[in-house]
């Protein structure tokens, strides 16, 4: 379904003749014209078409495409967070728009350009507030989840007194939300328990150009990936007053770093048990830590640099997607043996993949091929394929429910 | 002049498939439309003033201790030479 082809049937309209014509189409439409299935939003989703702007609300369910939504604005890099009632996704687009659009009436309930350029946010544990992590201004910006009102402004001016951008915004427990300073090499704890009364902790010197940072499904940890170190910076959340620790101090030891043509992604952490999987920034390996006593595990031999590392839901096998220019492959690890069990050529341009809540299946963007292929996880065989406008990210609504996603 | 020579070395068919790299690739870390990312801003408009020797030892070698990677693997000279005429004409 387009939503655009009023625009394009009558481009010659001017605005007030057009907003009449839509306000006597939409009583149209609620008085008598049919009225959507009733219907959950449980086994719904989205899929970014980042080139054109718009996202398709897609069904697991019956691998079906139920509608295309435009005018979202630059996507690039875009992501999504879920309303706790997962009926609406927030999309956080490049460009600083901020768009909710309603997934049961299939159409945009609300957007705003709330900066200049932004790369993320999260929803608070109530589900009330909507934090937007931005470049340009370097910064957050919190609003109501319901009205899109700004309710926090927290610009992120450095001890030198520079804007930083800011990355790695997660959603904690108590409200609270957590980032990190790109150029000002902290992170962030953002206390909003009392909305009108936001309680800011900085923890500096962190490491040198923390550029993603995730927070463990718990709730727990806070841990940040640093460009310029050999380690990662972590942050007890249950214990801040011990600071922030250097966790994987010199995991690149012993092999060179190469130069990096995509930032690796640390949302969705693959936790496994006592085991995370995560990216090796600038190498062609995925590292295994334990995490009962942080430290590196084993690094498992890759295809190219991994960009999302994912684990099942299960927990059995991980998933893993790669940089520029290995970006046609795809790798599934087995937990159990940490050893790469089945390769995949999807196609040019492999940048996602979400697995159904329970995990039966895998959904994949193939970018350059326009397509979203559909996996059967426990036989690793293709069942379905969807076409799609240069697909990048996919976002089931089970992230409603999930701490930082 | 040197522009045009490049241009007219690199053939249309490489120009097509260059393009879409430094749109897609670049734009990972510049943003699609080059507005700016995690790597500053591409767009015509601020390149201008840069001199194009230093956008193109930029692009070919990268810049050490930043995410910028060299992109001499992928691209030779004329095809730098190419991308930043493309860059500072807004044509990319
Ligand atoms: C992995 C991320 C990444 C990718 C991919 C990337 N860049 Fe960059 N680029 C950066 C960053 C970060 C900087 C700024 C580095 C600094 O000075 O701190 C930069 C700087 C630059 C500059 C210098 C701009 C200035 O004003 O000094 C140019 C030109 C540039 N990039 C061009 C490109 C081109 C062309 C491509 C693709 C062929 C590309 N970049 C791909 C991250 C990236």
């Amino acid at each position: 379904m387009d939503r655009d082809t009023t625009e394009a049937r009558f481009p010659m309209m001017r605005l007030p003749m057009k907003q009449a014509l839509f306000t006597v189409l939409a009583l149209l439409i609620s008085a008598c014209a049919q009225q959507p299935p009733v219907m959950g939003s449980g086994d719904l989703g989205v899929v970014i078409e980042r080139a054109s702007g718009s996202l398709q609300i897609i069904n697991t369910s019956d691998h079906s495409s139920l509608a295309r939504v435009t005018g979202l604005g630059d996507l690039s890099h875009a992501s999504v967070v879920y309303s706790r009632d997962a009926r609406f996704a927030y999309v956080f687009g490049r460009d600083g728009g901020l768009t909710k659009v309603d997934l049961l009436k299939q159409r945009i309930d609300q957007r705003i350009i709330q900066a200049g350029n932004s790369i993320g946010g999260a929803i608070s544990q109530d589900g009330s507030m909507i934090a937007v992590s931005n470049y340009e201004p370097g910064g957050i910006k919190v609003f109501a989840a319901d009205s899109l009102q700004l309710i926090a402004d927290i610009p992120a001016l450095t001890s030198t007194g520079h804007y930083s951008k800011t990355v790695g915004l997660v959603d904690a427990p108590g409200n609270r939300f957590v980032f990190s300073l790109y150029e000002g090499d902290a992170i962030w704890v953002l206390d909003m328990s009392t909305p009108a009364n936001p309680q800011l902790q900085k923890f500096n010197g962190v490491g040198k150009g923390p550029y993603d940072g995730l927070i463990t499904p718990d709730g727990r940890f806070y841990i940040a990936g640093l460009f310029g170190e050999d380690g990662m910076a972590m942050l007890d959340l249950w214990h801040p007053q011990q600071g922030v620790q250097r966790i994987l101090d010199g995991y690149g030891k012993g092999s060179e770093k190469l130069p990096v043509y995509k930032m690796p992604h640390l949302e969705g952490w693959a936790i496994s048990g006592q085991q995370a999987f995560f990216p090796a920034i600038g190498r062609h390996q995925v590292l295994k830590m334990n995490m009962a006593d942080w430290q590196l595990g084993q690094r498992i031999t890759a295809h190219g640099q991994p960009v999302f590392v994912m684990s099942q839901p299960d927990h059995r096998r991980i998933w893993v997607n790669f940089a520029f220019p290995d970006n046609d492959t795809l790798q599934v690890i087995d937990v159990e043996t940490a050893r790469v069990i089945h390769q995949l050529t999807p196609g040019k341009g492999v940048l996602h993949m979400e697995f159904t809540p329970r995990g039966e299946q895998i959904w994949i963007s193939v970018r350059d091929e326009n397509r979203v292929d559909i996996y059967d996880t426990r036989t690793l065989q293709r069942i379905a394929t969807l076409p799609a406008q240069a697909p990048s990210g996919i976002f089931f609504t089970h992230r409603a429910h999930q701490t930082g996603l | 002049m040197i522009a045009n020579a490049a241009l007219a070395e690199v053939t249309a068919q490489r120009r097509d498939s260059i393009a879409y790299t430094v749109q897609q690739d670049c734009g990972s870390c510049h943003g699609l439309t080059f507005a700016g990312g995690l790597g500053p801003d591409l767009q015509a408009e601020r390149l201008q003033s840069i001199p194009d020797d230093y956008l193109i030892q930029v692009i070919k070698h990268g810049i050490p201790g930043t995410p910028m990677p060299p992109w001499q693997r992928f691209f030779n000279d004329e095809e730098i030479q190419w991308i930043v005429t493309q860059l500072k004409r807004g044509s990319l």
